[in-house]
């Protein structure tokens, strides 16, 4: 008669384990009596049965299934403690086709790990989580876990849980049942033969899930730790009976996967020319314009400022890009920090030949001034003979210094005539250009499609109009 | 080639999506959420991944579990995000993990301000976390370079198989300038031989355990070479009005922008200054600082926004030679050009 092998390892196991140093590659470094072996061979035997071992990441915890990754002959990741499910999710995210496994014990997933664990499952990561609770800190030698029983004694509980203290166990499957996303909420227990073959329905029907990309499955697993209990293997079994079922029923608290469409993820675009078509490269204007002849101005350092709300931060954004297509060295920088707050707003702009030191005007020789408050503050600043341009319709104070040349242009008034005061940046422009002679205003009306990209015709006429009202105020002034 | 004026968060995005970066995990902090949102406005027209994570704790260990899988991939943050990164970016180093992270500094300690600092330098330079490690750490001052090094740092991370910071403030990752945009990376290096990529091929293992003394110290003497190769090969700093100049400021970043001012004034007024610029602070440019007292120079000056983080390593790298004075600001404050002259004159008598 032939011979019948009876047991055999399964393949979803490494047959020598290599990761695993010292001479005892042949065996597990779990306890007697633990229930992680078991475990790890209804997945071992589910992943050979759906034929899914080569595309199959197993992402390790930090706890006494650390070492998890001695065992699988699957793709593997050890995770920082508690972080596996945030781990999955990249990889999961990566390879989109592979069964990713987060393996976790109850400190791993329940306490450190806890917010990490919720999110993946309120993201519906495509993944599946297999949460061996054992009620104990088994790696660290028998602490309290959040799932420790009332009463229950650990070496940080030596009188007993004491919820008053440290809280009630936590029930992690209710817990993650009030999310919308998981499709597979399951618990099972390991203490007998009947409540093991029950966990290897949960293990394979969460494994088929995730090969069909159903979704998240959390198979929350009661499993005996006789060495953290510090009781013998069928003690163990035993206590999880009489003493963990009643406070962990075990049930399926939710099995959606039957309406749930096969998760697909993006395809990335790596391809050079495409890459730059999405970025807009076709977009740009290569070309620029020449240097207007007669410039005053070699170097420009400009300070916008205004009522947040004025188009203080756009004025300054759209004089750094006229700047730029006259080949220019631009800079734009806006106030930072606590100026930020409190209704004013300013911006340095600088506009030159040479290359840019700070880029912040801590000394303009021209400012911007669209109200009062700002009036006051910048013009302080002006280097002797800098220009100060401001808005004439609110502000009716005159400047204070002498030594400065000043240029009133009713910057507001203007745009309200026009019918829009939204267009007040686009007469400061305008003005800009008229004070300095570095741009020309049918130069600045042609880079509409730029400077108002995405924006309505309507919206780029109004806005060459105010360009030519500012520039005409101030040719027609000064 | 297309020119864009844009912020350097921005283009720190631009160089991500250009190098072919297939995924974004991050947690919004000002002043770095920029690059968030802007990884998130960009990213799905490519059809690469971005996610918000619940804490920067998972982004970084997003960022692992991307990398292990064999994808460019990046996050951003500010001073308390990286602070909450740095067990997660430990694991990257101890499992040769390519990686970027961007780190626009803010004010500290604890909540601090949102101000632009430089107060991050130890705890990036020295690599933050736990263990013997280092990560690659390059400082642009300009939009331009906020693209070009974030490219950079993604062939760096791979070449070394390491961590790479992209480390500026929140002047650099505000401020506009024109960008002049490269061309997308044709190819993608070959990761088969140990990222994890779900089929039989690939079934390697992503782990920093070395359970036996003997082997994690091989393990950290083979990072030590490592780190000594990275040394040797890839410092890189600029020099500006370097060639006759008897008083040196040192500074990265923003700073060296203000420096590039201060030069400017300090020379017009006749006097021998200029300025090194560290563009990698690890590799710290240490040999060139070095020799600087072997020529007439007869003032170093390091600036910086923290409390002497920078001026440490400067004197460090001096050996004794000389030993640098230090000018700095905090809290949010940028010093100026004027400021730096001042501190100048009255050191150098100027
Ligand atoms: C950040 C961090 N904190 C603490 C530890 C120490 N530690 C290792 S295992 C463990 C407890 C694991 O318990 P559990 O998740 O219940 O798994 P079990 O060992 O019971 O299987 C702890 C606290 C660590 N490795 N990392």
């Amino acid at each position: 008669m032939a011979q019948k092998t009876v047991l055999r390892k399964p393949k979803g196991f490494m047959d020598v384990y290599k990761h695993k140093p010292g001479t005892e590659k042949d065996r597990t470094h779990y306890c007697p009596g633990c229930g992680h072996g078991i475990l790890h061979k209804l997945i071992a035997e589910a992943l050979e049965d759906f034929a899914v071992i080569d595309k199959t990441i197993l992402i390790s915890p930090v706890g006494c299934s650390v070492f998890a990754y001695y065992y699988f002959d699957t793709g593997n990741f050890q995770a920082a403690h508690g972080r596996a499910p945030a781990v999955g999710t990249a990889v999961s995210r990566a390879n989109p086709d592979s069964i990713v496994i987060s393996y976790q014990g109850d400190g791993d997933l329940a306490a450190i790990g806890g917010n990490n664990i919720l999110q993946a499952a309120n993201r519906g990561e495509n993944m599946v989580v297999f949460f061996v609770n054992n009620a104990i800190y088994g790696m660290t030698g028998g602490q309290m876990a959040p799932t420790t029983l009332e009463g229950q004694k650990t070496t940080t509980t030596p009188y007993g849980r004491n919820p008053l203290s440290d809280g009630y166990p936590m029930q992690m499957c209710e817990l993650l049942n009030q999310l919308t996303a998981p499709v597979y909420i399951t618990r099972t227990s390991l203490h007998d033969m009947a409540n093991i073959r029950k966990t290897r329905q949960a293990v394979r029907k969460a494994i088929r899930y995730a090969s069909e990309k159903k979704g998240f499955s959390f198979v929350e697993v009661l499993s005996m730790c006789p060495s953290g209990w510090k009781m013998d293997a069928v003690r163990a079994q035993q206590w999880i009976k009489e003493k963990m079922i009643p406070r962990f029923p075990l049930m399926v608290l939710r099995d959606n996967a039957e309406n749930t469409g096969p998760i697909e993820r993006p395809v990335p675009v790596l391809d050079p020319e495409e890459v730059k078509k999405v970025l807009g490269y076709d977009t740009f204007e290569t070309t620029g314009f020449k240097k207007r002849p007669g410039t005053m101005f070699r170097k420009v350092a400009l300070r916008v400022a205004g009522f947040g709300g004025q188009g203080i931060m756009s004025t300054g954004i759209a004089l750094a890009n006229v700047g730029m297509k006259y080949g220019y060295n631009v800079s734009w920088l806006p106030s930072y920090g606590p100026e930020m707050r409190g209704g004013t707003a300013n911006c340095s702009v600088k506009i030159q030949e040479d290359s840019i030191g700070a880029a912040e005007c801590t000394e303009p020789n021209m400012v911007i001034a669209m109200n009062q408050p700002s009036l006051e503050k910048f013009e302080k600043l002006l280097v002797p003979d800098g220009i100060l341009i401001y808005n004439s319709t609110l502000i009716d104070v005159e400047p204070s210094r002498k030594d400065i040349r000043v240029c009133p242009v009713p910057i507001t008034g203007i745009a309200d005539e026009l019918g829009d005061t939204r267009v007040q940046s686009m007469v400061s422009v305008g003005a800009f250009a008229a004070v300095t002679g570095m741009f020309d205003p049918e130069e600045i009306k042609s880079l509409m499609p730029t400077l108002f990209a995405g924006k309505s015709e309507k919206v780029r006429k109004l806005n060459e109009e105010a360009v030519q009202k500012g520039y005409d105020h101030v040719k027609r002034n000064f | 080639m297309p020119k864009m004026l844009m912020k350097g968060n921005h283009a720190a995005v631009y160089g991500a999506a250009l190098a072919g970066c297939e995924a974004y995990y991050g947690y919004p902090i000002t002043p770095a959420s920029e690059i968030a949102e802007a990884a998130s406005a960009i990213f799905p027209k490519l059809g690469r991944t971005f996610l918000q994570a619940e804490s920067e704790v998972a982004a970084i260990n997003m960022v692992y579990g991307a990398a292990g899988a064999g994808k460019r991939v990046m996050t951003g943050s500010s001073g308390p995000g990286i602070s909450l990164k740095q067990e997660g970016i430990s694991y990257c180093a101890g499992s040769e993990l390519p990686c970027v992270i961007v780190d626009i500094m803010r004010g500290g300690p604890g909540l601090g301000n949102i101000g632009p600092e430089q107060g991050d330098y130890y705890q990036v330079v020295k690599g933050g976390g736990h263990g013997n490690y280092r990560n690659i750490v390059l400082a642009p001052n300009s939009a331009q370079e906020m693209c070009d090094l974030t490219m950079l740092a993604f062939e760096l991370a791979d070449k070394y198989r390491n961590p790479v910071f992209v480390l500026t403030d929140g002047v650099i990752g505000q401020m506009m300038e024109a960008v002049e945009l490269p061309e997308p990376v044709e190819k993608l290096p070959d990761k088969s031989s140990w990222a994890v990529m779900g089929n039989a091929e690939t079934k390697n293992l992503i782990n920093s355990i070395y359970l036996g003394h003997d082997d994690l110290e091989a393990w950290n003497r083979y990072l030590g070479e490592k780190y000594a190769t990275i040394e040797k090969n890839e410092v890189r700093f600029e020099e500006y009005m370097m060639e006759d100049a008897e008083i040196v400021a040192i500074g990265y970043g923003s700073t060296s922008r203000v420096l590039q001012s201060a030069v400017d004034i300090v020379r017009g007024k006749g006097v021998k200054m200029g300025m090194l610029r560290l563009i990698t602070l690890f590799p710290f440019p240490k040999e060139r600082i070095n020799v600087l007292p072997d020529r007439n120079v007869r003032g170093i000056l390091t600036v910086e926004m923290s409390n002497g983080q920078l001026v440490d390593d400067v004197n460090l790298a001096l050996r004794g030679k000389m030993i640098s004075d230090l000018y700095n600001r905090m809290g949010g404050n940028v010093p100026s050009a004027l400021e730096i002259v001042e501190k100048v004159s009255e050191l150098y008598g100027v």
